[in-house]
């Protein structure tokens, strides 16, 4: 099927969705998202930060849609033309759902554990505003221990859907789920029950902001201080294929390898997550990608002596001083 | 007098039980449609009587019957929509309550249509006592073998349920609804699949409201083509109209579609004008979440024309300087009332009924009721009037299920229309009057 996003004409199999698509092509036309996940069937279509204005619904019927669609659930038609970044309106649109997403969030960054790798970190960042117009009392819930290992901090949620998706699909009983309704709605394991199951540690890596929290690391280390470093072992639970965090020879903790759009490859059971924290239970690989526009390679981009000749040269074209030289 | 077909019977002592009903002309359809006609001719006879849904949306009723996927050997279902939550709105209650037997029998010739061997009525929670109505009535019509299997001897078995929900808003949307008569929470789905495909359970459903079910009745009796002569154009039958508000006579009435709205309000067939003498200042035509229009504007159309209740006069002119039918949920307000405290009433409602599941609705509603809380307190500035035309804006179009455009569009048309009356409050030239909600405050806390 041949669909056309943003002036670009791509061939993708049929029951792709407009999301998909616009990945195939690239990062430049790609939504962001905040509750779509590859991995998690039914999710997405909540958060509408990815939607996007058909202009041709397909080549037989080419009337334009009406609103925009949530580009994650929507699939694409022979002949579809959308319009992401082009679209002022769209652009206007998500702006404006950015600052819905911002309003009751807490914006404690400094000491949050997931600053560094947050989705609407990012996102705030690409796409929001500045500043809120927001001046009424943000919502707050207490802190809830769910487990040995998971914090939930239900101030920072998104409502996003997905570690309940997680808990639907990845474990065989879901004892966890959304409360009340509204701007009041909550995640919650209804009266704190304890999530215990061999996957529930997943629900972090899902999570896209810090309302579910790794206890085992909390406030060990600002994630970009940490090296990340891809590792393997032979787990009869889980593909065994993680992402260690580490600060020289320690692992401070485990997580599950992420794709370039933060969503989780392989997810991994709570053995390897919470108890191997010693590199001799890995068969390290080497170092893993990490996006350079992330604040997390600030310290170690991959091809750090070639990156550091080039500026140097460039500085030198442009008539620069040699700060490593002395007067 | 206007023709009645849904509640001519409604003085009748006793219709609400079976033998009453049936002694009146009731279940004529049901025998007419399972001895005499096909599923096919009965959607055809609906088809042509141009019946529009009476739940709000106003979509064509037999298109959207033809619609229903039927591959074999999977069930189809028919749901009745009697979550009746739209405030302004409290036809479907009249009905059910007064003549039970009028929706149970347009379930089963409905059904009989679109080869449904199950059907729902699902009920909101505050109208417990009309699901026992309704819940006697098929009760009797199981007793007389009006339902259950071979109904009249034919080959047609037909079972009906009443399910009660808990009363929320948001259940009144047809794919919540569906997810809360399976047993789930009620939040709406992702469209498509529209529940035509896979609605109840993943099967092909139908979900109508109660008038619209009802309204089956007189069409198959009298025929789709003579259905189609009583209204004006697209606009055919008769509707019923919730009216409440400043007016003498408030009530469920029903009118013939294209009398003129100037009619319906001052006449003493309907309204009978407005109370203590009073100008009118503002109609909502069809229920909370449709764009209130300032009385110049309801009377006449911005053409000049008499605005007529029907689908297409009420819409005229678009949001600019026209509404929509809606549920026929018809509010008048008089001179003294002040749109900014009842644009918050509405507001309010719409945020407490928000499901949470997307961001523009679950955030933005109670975002403008907290900005109108300020007006009503005095503390407004007149950039607050631009903010909420911006959140409205951010809201309408945006979200997975119409809540969010019911939430936003009262407050489009009201700063529209209305806008000065926004601008004095914020100006402190005028305060609004909410002594009412203290007292009804300390009613609550006693």
């Amino acid at each position: 099927m041949k669909v056309t996003i943003d002036g670009i004409e791509i061939d993708v199999p049929k029951g792709t969705t407009i999301l998909q698509a616009a990945r195939m092509i690239g990062p430049d036309v790609a939504p962001p998202t905040m509750c779509y996940h590859s991995k998690l069937k039914t999710s997405g279509g909540y958060c509408r930060t990815c939607i996007v204005k058909v202009t041709q619904g397909s080549a037989a019927n080419p009337t334009p849609m009406p609103k925009p669609v949530a580009s994650c659930r929507t699939e694409v038609m022979e002949g579809m033309v959308v319009e992401n970044t082009i679209n002022a309106d769209v652009l206007e649109a998500r702006k404006g759902v950015v600052e819905f997403l911002l309003m009751n969030h807490p914006l404690d960054c400094p000491v949050c554990d997931q600053a560094g790798e947050c989705d609407l970190q990012n996102l705030g960042y690409s796409h929001g505003a500045a500043t809120t117009r927001y001046e009424f009392p943000r919502r707050e819930f207490e802190r809830i221990d769910i487990g040995k290992y998971v914090q939930l901090h239900m101030t920072r949620c998104i409502m996003c859907f997905r570690c309940v998706k997680v808990a639907e699909q990845l474990t065989d009983n879901r004892v966890h789920g959304v409360m009340h309704r509204g701007d009041a709605a909550e995640i919650s394991t209804y009266i704190e029950n304890v999530i215990e199951n061999e996957m529930s540690g997943n629900v972090i890596d899902v999570c896209p902001v810090g309302a579910l929290t790794d206890k085992t690391f909390r406030f060990k280390s600002r994630v970009w201080f940490t090296k990340p470093v891809d590792a393997n072992c032979d787990c009869k639970k889980c593909a065994g294929k993680v992402r260690l965090w580490m600060k020289g020879d320690e692992v401070l903790r485990v997580t599950a390898r992420k794709d370039q759009w933060g969503e989780a490859v392989d997810f991994i059971c709570n053995e390897c997550r919470f108890e191997k924290k010693k590199t001799s239970d890995w068969k390290i690989e080497g170092p893993s990608h990490i996006a350079r526009t992330s604040v997390i390679s600030q310290n170690h981009y991959e091809h750090l002596n070639e990156l550091k000749l080039q500026v140097m040269k460039q500085q030198k074209a442009l008539g620069f001083m040699d700060i490593n030289k002395r007067p | 007098m206007g023709r009645k077909l849904l509640i001519h019977n409604d003085h009748i002592p006793n219709i609400h039980t079976l033998a009453v009903y049936r002694a009146n002309g009731g279940y004529a359809s049901v025998e007419k449609a399972l001895k005499t006609m096909q599923p096919d001719q009965v959607t055809d006879e609906v088809k042509k009587s141009g019946l529009r849904g009476r739940g709000g949306a106003g979509f064509p009723t037999g298109m959207k019957w033809s619609f229903l996927a039927k591959p074999e050997g999977v069930p189809r279902y028919l749901v009745c929509n009697a979550d009746e939550s739209e405030p302004g709105t409290f036809k479907d209650r009249y009905l059910m309550e007064k003549i039970p037997h009028a929706l149970i029998e347009g379930m089963i010739t409905s059904s009989f249509a679109l080869g449904a061997k199950t059907s729902y009525i699902y009920i909101r929670g505050e109208y417990f006592y009309v699901a026992r109505i309704v819940e006697a009535a098929i009760a009797e019509a199981y007793a007389a073998g009006w339902l259950g299997k071979n109904i009249l001897g034919t080959d047609f078995s037909h079972d009906c349920y009443v399910q009660v929900g808990g009363g929320a808003y948001i259940c009144g949307e047809e794919t919540a609804l569906l997810e809360s008569l399976e047993g789930k929470r009620g939040n709406p789905r992702i469209k498509p699949p529209f529940p035509a495909v896979a609605g109840l359970w993943g099967c092909p459903t139908v979900v109508n409201n109660v008038e619209t079910i009802a309204a089956v009745v007189p069409i198959v009796n009298m025929g789709g083509e003579e259905y189609a002569k009583i209204g004006v154009g697209k606009s055919t039958g008769t509707k019923l109209i919730s009216a409440s508000g400043h007016i003498n006579k408030p009530g469920v009435y029903e009118i013939e579609l294209g009398i003129t709205v100037e009619d319906f309000i001052y006449s003493d067939e309907y309204c009978g004008g407005i109370r203590n003498g009073k100008k009118l200042k503002a109609i909502v035509a069809g229920g909370s979440s449709v764009p209130i229009l300032p009385a110049a504007l309801a009377i006449t159309t911005a053409k000049g024309e008499p605005r007529l209740m029907t689908y297409e006069s009420l819409s005229d002119g678009g949001f600019l300087t026209g509404t929509m039918l809606g549920s026929g949920g018809f509010i008048a307000m008089d001179e003294d009332t002040s749109i900014v405290k009842n644009l918050f009433t509405f507001s309010r409602f719409y945020h407490h009924e928000s499901c949470g599941q997307c961001s523009p609705c679950r955030e933005g509603t109670g975002w403008m009721e907290k900005i109108l809380q300020k007006f009503l307190n005095g503390t407004a500035n007149e950039s607050d009037v631009d903010l909420l035309w911006d959140i409205q804006s951010k809201i309408e179009g945006k979200t997975i299920c119409p809540l969010g455009e019911a939430a936003a569009w009262p407050v489009a048309a009201a700063i529209r229309h209305f806008k000065h009356e926004f601008i004095e409050i914020a100006q402190k030239k005028k305060f609004v009057d909410i002594s009412h909600y203290d007292r009804l405050n300390k009613l609550v806390k006693a």
